[in-house]
């Protein structure tokens, strides 16, 4: 049963609210985690993991380095749920 | 110079209600009420009266260990005391202290680690768990670039910072240092641990009642929790900038005892080594100190052997001055207490008041000074001594006059 993008994106702002305090409204695909919402590489990993485990996917160190927009995670979490 | 004041002490949240509570002689120690103490044969604490939760933004605080957030707490309103000194962040040091770090996020760290896999362990465990963090968090607040530094020397730490920043002062590395110590250790292991070697009071049933110090039932200290800052200035910059002085370190005195890992040598040659060395480095002799607040944690023979060693130094003199033992109201601070303890003989040679040492129903017979036992006493004009001794036999002294 695959999440729809928008449950995705709600979801991981969620996450990015407990970790770092950006307000969800702000989290929106276009945005790049260290350039727009001041995600450093440890937040970075916190929001990976609490990703991991809120959207049952896994998400590869060396994946990591390639999601730098919201919207890049959004899709990788999506395509991963399909292929679970 | 002395120019700013900070702490979070189970007295008070800052340091006007820590100072006021001290002196009405309240006790900040209770019954620990968490599911973990009920098990533990030492069931009681000084947990610190402001939680930090209600001071520090939440996503701030997540990141920091408790000893981290009682740091920032106390060096932010030091450093706001002291007027947030304009100094060039090349001339501004950090020295905070803490007896063991951040060692409740690194018992937690286990507990995920054992129950949810290393892939659970957050990143940020090891900035939060290292001994140098809460040096560190203050200095990365204040953006201090002249040195950040964690002196560890048990339960005389806190006196350490205090006297390594005035030698980063004396020695023109800074013109500014913000220097303190902090502790968070109530947490059911460093308890049991504390507890085994029957160092803590078991008066479960009286808690505002189990320290203290100088008293014939004395059994052993209790542990606290919390953070004392001061800012340190150099005196022509201090005067330069028009600071507002509230009184100075005038000298501080070191040594260690050589005599065993955690007793005190009974003889307190270390302690009078320190003694001495903190009046010579004041240029005072012992007829200038009128009030030493004392390192007295309410060990059986902890209290006897630093008595022994003022005794020892001051002769006669002792007879003329006012001692007080602060942990008999907010309990052992540990990596904190020297710092906090420092900030009270500064108010007390200020104010020109001594706080009264709680409990004190029976002075023991081998304890032959004048303690402000129960009442708080009026102090003569003059300076002032600060102890501390840690476990390892590490003993600082640090010479407060007012200004």
């Amino acid at each position: 049963m695959a999440l729809s993008k928008e449950e995705i994106l709600t979801g991981l702002a969620e996450i990015i609210n407990e970790v770092a305090g950006i307000p969800t409204s702000d989290v929106q695909p276009e945005k790049s985690f260290t350039d727009d919402l001041d995600v450093d590489s440890l937040s970075m990993v916190e929001v990976v993991v609490a990703a991991e485990e809120k959207f049952g996917v896994r998400i590869p160190d060396d994946e990591v380095k390639n999601l730098k927009t919201v919207g890049d995670a959004v899709d990788y979490i999506a395509n991963a749920t399909v292929s679970a | 110079m002395v120019t700013g004041l900070g702490a979070t002490t189970p007295l008070g949240g800052d340091v006007a209600t820590t100072w006021r509570r001290l002196l009405a002689g309240e006790s900040g120690v209770r019954t620990l009420t968490e599911e973990w103490a009920a098990d533990l044969p030492v069931r009681i604490g000084a947990r610190v009266a402001v939680e930090p939760t209600e001071v520090l933004d939440r996503v701030e605080a997540r990141t920091l260990d408790r000893s981290q957030q009682f740091a920032l707490i106390a060096a932010r309103q030091a450093w706001e005391d002291a007027g947030r000194p304009e100094v060039d962040r090349g001339r501004l040091g950090v020295v905070f202290a803490s007896g063991i770090g951040g060692v409740t996020t690194l018992l937690n760290a286990y507990d995920v680690l054992r129950e949810k896999g290393p892939r659970r362990v957050s990143p940020y465990t090891v900035p939060m768990l290292m001994p140098n963090g809460p040096a560190a968090a203050v200095g990365l607040d204040l953006g201090a670039q002249a040195g950040v530094h964690t002196p560890v020397s048990a339960c005389a730490s806190g006196a350490e910072a205090i006297a390594y920043g005035l030698e980063m002062i004396r020695s023109g590395r800074a013109d500014v240092a913000v220097c303190g110590g902090t502790e968070a250790a109530i947490h059911a292991l460093p308890l049991a641990a504390f507890a085994s070697m029957r160092a803590l009071s078991t008066r479960n049933d009286e808690p505002e009642r189990a320290s203290r110090p100088y008293d014939k039932a004395r059994d052993g200290f209790v542990m606290g929790e919390g953070a004392g800052a001061v800012v340190l200035e150099e005196f022509e910059y201090a005067r330069a900038r028009g600071a507002r002085i509230l009184g100075e370190i005038a000298g501080a005195g070191l040594s260690s005892d050589g005599y065993h890992i955690t007793a005190p040598d009974p003889e307190a040659r270390g302690a009078v080594r320190a003694l001495r060395s903190a009046l010579a480095d004041a240029d005072l002799t012992p007829g200038d100190i009128v009030h030493i607040n004392a390192h007295a944690t309410s060990t059986p023979i902890g209290d006897v052997a630093e008595a022994k060693g003022i005794r020892e130094v001051f002769g006669s003199a002792a007879d003329g001055i006012v001692v007080t033992a602060p942990k008999s109201s907010f309990g052992h601070l540990l990596g904190a207490a020297g710092a906090v303890e420092a900030i009270a003989t500064l108010l007390a040679v200020r104010e020109k008041v001594s706080p009264p040492t709680l409990n004190l129903e029976n002075q023991d017979d081998e304890v032959d000074l004048d303690i402000a036992a129960l009442e708080p006493r009026p102090l003569r004009d003059g300076a002032a001594l600060s102890n501390s001794f840690g476990f390892g036999g590490h003993n600082v002294v640090l010479v407060i006059r007012a200004h």
